[in-house]
């Protein structure tokens, strides 16, 4: 390697930084023109005044959006404490650290038993976790409807097991939204945490045993400490798309199991408010930028599936 | 390597089975009831082909597979391109920014897809430009990028540098390298992240909703009407086929990535 403090290098490697660029270019500046500018532009559109037949009003300026956020004006102008966005985006985020949290107590011994395989049958069983993920997310959620629905298949099984003789009614609830959810990330969840215990050296385990711990104990105190980046990439890849869902919660929820993202479109369908829908959106990319950003400073490197 | 260690944990195993079970159930209902002569969709009364006779005649169904066709192969085109020349910028040198560079490249993985989806609406919008095919194939690219540039970059990283350099020390030039050497060890990276983007790009649902035109609807926006309209046989039928094109798009990015890097 050549290195930048000879005098004589430092051309060609002024070169090679150059054409390192020109590479780059392209991928740039599709990227930052067709989606850094439009970012950039719906945080203007949070600003403006709507239109009064949907649209906005360019060249405005109001934080009415952020106000609407907590306050809804009254016929005499006066604002009124109203919650419901509040409420809706509090739900979005308990039923993302619910799937969250559902997703590692499955995933985890998963990624552990595939981490015990041998190579071949390790490889085989990525390949296994990838399909589903690689799958239509649609098309998985459909799936789940079927199950799901009044008198489905698992209202079936039910009346079969004697368990339940009426439909239990469980589609178009927040659970259901739970279900699809954790159905459709948790490949997000296994491939990391696999691919921080497939690093792991085992003999550190039998350490412990020699030391006088047991299967539990070396687990704890052994296995878990250093698979923790593995668990804290796999939570902040299933807790990130989780929170701006909207497919899922579309199909499987109902009115009563609204995401941000139904929010969010809402403002763009029906509501006809492009101001307050931006300003949702704006909000919701802060979340998940901070969650992002507290992850590389605690990990210093971006999340690693296999 | 740890092929089989000395650590056993109880119950691990067949809590894996459960895992897989769960993880393949829902696929193989929707594909078995695809084939289910009923029309209420989940009541077995036997077996036939006819659902994916009604889903290949319907002719707004084709119209909007054929819009996702080119959406996506233009789509992964340019983006493949686009990505292998940014994998080669970054690959085996440091330059300043470089981090940045890796950051704004991996952005439409971090934000969410309803984000970007309303962003781009905006954009289109205040451009003035109709949303179009040419508009679904612009943001299509977009989130496109990386997921063609993951492979290619590890299938780089895992390519002898050395063999570039050597064809260079013996006088190639620039571009011969590259066509002669560079590009050959690099194709079953470039392969594999073209199938992953036009996947993505098959099955994208959120973004095209928000930015596709009366008429360029493309199969997923057409299926997702469907569905919430109500279970029919025909959306059984669709979804299966759409299983199966991905799987098998999955699988072939998965043996072309497979095939290691030749190190001579």
């Amino acid at each position: 390697m050549s290195s930048p403090t000879e005098g004589r290098t430092a051309p060609r490697l002024r070169r090679r930084t150059a054409a390192s660029w020109l590479l780059v270019l392209p991928a740039l500046a599709i990227i930052g023109l067709f989606m850094l500018a439009p970012l950039g532009l719906m945080f203007e559109v949070s600003f403006l005044e709507k239109g009064a037949q949907g649209g906005v009003r360019w060249g405005t300026f109001t934080p009415e959006a952020y106000v609407a956020f907590v306050f809804e004006r009254d016929l005499d102008d006066s604002l009124l404490l109203n919650l419901d966005y509040v409420r809706i985006f509090a739900r979005s985020f308990v039923l993302a650290f619910a799937t969250m949290t559902i997703a590692l107590l499955i995933g985890f011994p998963v990624a552990l038993h595939m981490a015990l395989q041998t190579q071949a049958r390790r490889n085989l069983l990525i390949f296994l976790v990838t399909i589903p993920f690689w799958t239509n997310l649609l098309v998985r959620n459909y799936a789940w409807i079927l199950f799901l629905r009044n008198n489905g298949l698992l209202d079936g099984v039910l009346h079969a097991l004697g368990l339940t003789d009426a439909p239990i009614g469980i589609l178009y609830t927040p659970t259901a939204v739970m279900i699809g959810l954790v159905y459709s990330y948790l490949p997000f969840m296994v491939l990391p945490i696999y691919a921080s215990l497939e690093k792991l050296d085992f003999r550190l385990v039998e350490a412990a045993y020699d030391l006088g711990a047991n299967r539990w104990r070396a687990l704890w105190r052994v296995i878990v400490p250093l698979a923790t980046p593995g668990i804290a990439a796999g939570c902040i890849l299933v807790l990130i798309p989780c929170l701006g869902a909207y497919v899922t919660p579309e199909l499987l929820g109902g009115s009563r199991s609204l995401m941000i993202g139904n929010l969010i479109s809402g403002q763009f369908g029906q509501a006809r408010n492009w101001p307050l829908g931006a300003a949702f959106a704006f909000v919701l990319l802060t979340v998940v930028l901070i969650a992002m950003v507290a992850y590389l400073v605690r990990f210093r490197q971006p999340p690693e599936t296999a | 390597m740890n092929a089989n260690p000395n650590f056993r944990f109880p119950g691990l195993r067949p809590a894996a089975w459960l895992f897989f079970l769960y993880l393949y159930m829902p696929i193989v209902v929707l594909l078995a009831l695809s084939f289910n002569a009923n029309r209420t969709a989940t009541i077995w009364t036997g077996f036939t082909f006819d659902w994916y006779g009604v889903v290949l005649a319907n002719q707004d169904m084709m119209n909007a597979a054929k819009n996702s066709l080119i959406v996506a192969c233009s789509a992964t085109l340019i983006a493949t391109a686009v990505a292998t020349l940014a994998a080669l910028g970054m690959a085996g040198r440091r330059f300043r920014g470089q981090s940045g560079v890796a950051m704004v490249i991996s952005l439409p993985l971090v934000v969410p897809e309803i984000v970007t989806a309303v962003a781009t609406l905006l954009f289109f919008v205040a451009v003035g430009v109709r949303l179009g095919l040419t508009g679904l194939i612009v943001a299509h690219t977009v989130f496109c990028i990386p997921f063609a540039y993951l492979p290619i970059r590890a299938r780089l990283d895992g390519m002898d540098r050395y063999l570039p350099e050597a064809a260079a020390d013996l006088y190639a030039p620039p571009l011969a390298v590259f066509r002669r050497v560079t590009l050959p060890l690099l194709w079953p990276g470039i392969l594999s992240g073209a199938m992953l983007a036009f996947i993505i790009s098959l099955d994208d649902v959120v973004i095209s909703s928000f930015i596709a035109g009366a008429g360029s609807t493309t199969l997923p926006i057409y299926i997702f009407g469907m569905i919430r309209i109500g279970i029919t046989p025909e959306v059984n039928a669709i979804s299966a086929i759409m299983l199966l094109v991905s799987i098998l798009f999955v699988a072939l990015s998965w043996l072309a990535g497979r095939s290691r890097p030749s190190r001579a």
